[in-house]
């Protein structure tokens, strides 16, 4: 099957100047398992656009880098 | 085709635990929790999707409870009463009885966990009316951090937890439960769990029709409550019923949350059409009350919105400061990014898509009194089990009485090991998605059909359109093979795919076969628009039968407990 990349405006957004390396606060919590480590930088970041906008990531996130927006469609 | 775990790098893992619950969410911990506390030499194991900290309906906690029996304020008696109305006579009073009767014990026990419950200066319960004539609903402004205490009496009581693997199937052998088969979502590996005993507390089937939104995970319910168990409990051979009896919800437009009346009408809000007049007496969520709001969203006095604008700016501060904080704290963000505020303007609310749900309607696994199944081994409790109306109180009752029952059940009983063949099986079908990465992903699979039962599900029902959804979920059997993932996460949304197929056609069938209206707008054909006692007085159940097709049967409703004259007490909530 041929194959495209599609952007898409996520609703997770990692400040990277404040996420731990060594930090799996977010990837722990989520319901939807969504977000994964960057292996060359080590910061957190959405892989899979599949959220629920339930917000455990951002509230137990230890240095405030995350802000969960309203899904584009939705806001 | 002979696909095996191993072909991808991926491990077996085998486990072995007396009782296996399926599912870390309200239900689930309880369940676990019950069952240490009725046998803590039982080893007792919960198995979660994702991790039980942040997990389920109340990943995000709470803001009330809606089924709260306190002495002193209502009874059981008058609980069951209540919900055997507002579900038009179709209920196992017995099973309705136990939530009334053990809620208020679990609300004591959570708040000896460290739950908060709302109380007056006094020091009673704060409890609201919200239903159409008791007060149940007790508000929990502090009930933000319901999960992490849950997870903290879970780890206390010693019960085991694997976070991240997904349950598939359950395993049944001489005519029991005797485990569960899965993966891994991280690693792939594939997963056998030996158990004496299973409960299966995996919520409602909250992916099964599309939000007006298009977004497939903007849902009402956690989106990992995809109908995990209605299709493991049917595949099983347990029978499910009121399936026809849909989940509708009446959400703020666009959001995936209540406006939300359960909290805010107690403070003087109330639901109101465009005109701002009433058109509902009463906001408890029933099938008749989603009628009246269908009624006026379709006439010329629609849109309809949660009105508060008449409260003083105070009132309205403190409504925000819950709704804004608990279950749903992306509701204020969604609200600025608007530029809506609750003091100039109602909030536009409509109508969700639909969903099974016992704990908003009626539609479950079989469950009687004991949270048993009709498959010996097997219990249900929480959204996937059959109590109408049952909420989080009714969820942690059943968890309760599931894990308790569970203990005592399985005291005689030895593990056996699981067929080879069933084994092999259910790799092929649960790997096949990997075997072809460039396979149809499972986003457009499952959009696609969404999209379908939006179009041929969504009440008013209509016989022919019916007819031809049921024809195209059996065909999507064939579809899922299509699927391609290239990771185990893909995989895991492959396989939630598989079992809202199963959801949509055991919807389809089950609407079908109930010749009547009911329940409001959740059962409204248009070929019978009437309520129909003499013929359909009786639960609609379904079952897999041994020839592998989906049977459906009438199952009377058990004598009542508590006389209800259904003929003189009708649910009517319409202003006229």
């Amino acid at each position: 099957m041929a194959q495209t990349s599609q952007r898409v405006d996520v609703p997770v957004i990692v400040d990277e100047s404040k996420c731990l390396e060594k930090c799996n606060a977010c990837i722990e919590v989520c319901p939807l398992d969504v977000l994964v480590k960057n292996p060359e930088t080590g910061k957190a970041y959405m892989k899979y656009d599949e959220c629920w906008f339930c917000l455990p990531c951002e509230k137990e996130c230890p240095t405030g880098a995350i802000t969960v927006q309203i899904p584009f469609l939705l806001r | 085709m002979q696909i095996l775990a191993t072909d991808f790098g991926f491990k077996i893992q085998r486990m072995q635990t007396d009782v296996l619950v399926v599912g870390g969410g309200t239900a689930g911990t309880m369940a676990g929790i019950k069952a240490k506390q009725a046998n803590p030499d039982s080893d007792v194991l919960i198995l979660e999707k994702a991790n039980i900290r942040r997990s389920g309906a109340i990943a995000m906690g709470m803001d009330g409870v809606n089924t709260a029996v306190i002495p002193g304020n209502s009874t059981p008696e008058q609980y069951v009463r209540e919900i055997t109305i507002a579900n038009d006579g179709i209920v196992n009073q017995k099973a309705v009885y136990e939530t009334g009767r053990l809620g208020f014990e679990v609300i004591q026990e959570l708040e000896s966990w460290g739950v908060k419950f709302q109380k007056d200066p006094d020091g009673n319960y704060d409890l609201k009316q919200v239903h159409r004539v008791g007060k149940y609903v007790l508000p929990m402004p502090e009930g933000k951090d319901l999960k992490k205490i849950l997870t903290r009496q879970v780890k206390r009581h010693g019960v085991n937890v694997t976070n991240r693997v997904m349950a598939t199937r359950v395993i049944v052998q001489n005519g029991r439960a005797t485990g569960v088969v899965g993966f891994d979502v991280r690693s792939g590996d594939f997963v056998v769990i030996q158990a004496k005993a299973v409960i299966l507390c995996t919520g409602a089937c909250g992916r099964l029709g599309l939000p007006a939104s298009g977004y497939l995970y903007g849902t009402y319910e956690n989106p990992t409550n995809a109908g995990d168990g209605y299709a493991m409990a049917y595949h099983a051979g347990a029978e499910l019923t009121n399936i026809e009896c849909f989940q509708i919800n009446p959400l703020i437009k666009d959001y995936n949350g209540p406006a939300c009346a359960y909290v805010a009408s107690p403070f003087g809000a109330y639901t109101a059409n465009a005109e701002g007049h009433r058109f509902i007496n009463c906001d408890y969520w029933s099938g008749q009350m989603m009628l009246e709001i269908y009624k006026e969203l379709n006439s010329g006095n629609g849109p309809v919105h949660l009105k508060m604008y008449h409260l003083d700016d105070d009132t309205i501060a403190e409504i925000e400061s819950i709704l804004w904080a608990n279950e749903r704290p992306s509701r204020g963000r969604f609200h600025e990014g608007r530029g809506e505020n609750y003091r100039t303007h109602g909030v536009e609310m409509n109508i969700s898509e639909i969903g099974l749900c016992s704990g908003h309607s009626a539609s479950g696994v079989w469950v009687n009194e004991r949270a048993e199944t009709t498959v010996p081994g097997l219990y249900a409790a929480g959204d996937m089990a059959s109590v109408p109306h049952n909420y989080m109180i009714g969820a942690f009752v059943y968890g309760r009485v599931a894990g308790e029952n569970a203990v005592d059940y399985l005291q005689s009983l030895d593990h056996l090991e699981p067929d080879a063949d069933f084994l092999a099986a259910e790799q092929a079908r649960i790997y096949h998605p990997l075997t072809q990465p460039n396979g149809i992903p499972h986003t457009q699979v499952e959009y696609k059909l969404r999209r379908l039962v939006n179009d041929y599900l969504q009440p008013p029902k209509s016989p022919h359109k019916m007819e031809i959804g049921l024809e195209k979920f059996v065909a999507y059997t064939d579809t899922l093979t299509e699927m391609g993932a290239r990771d185990p996460h893909e995989l895991m949304r492959c396989a939630e795919v598989h079992f809202i197929r199963d959801c949509a056609e055991m919807a389809a069938r089950a609407s079908l076969y109930r010749k009547e209206t009911r329940w409001g707008l959740y059962h409204y054909r248009l070929d019978y628009p009437e309520k129909n006692d003499a013929e359909w007085f009786c639960h609609v159940n379904l079952k897999k039968a041994e020839t592998g097709e989906m049977e459906l049967f009438k199952r009377p409703v058990e004598p009542y407990i508590i006389d209800v004259d259904l003929k003189e007490e009708v649910y009517d909530v319409a202003v006229r």
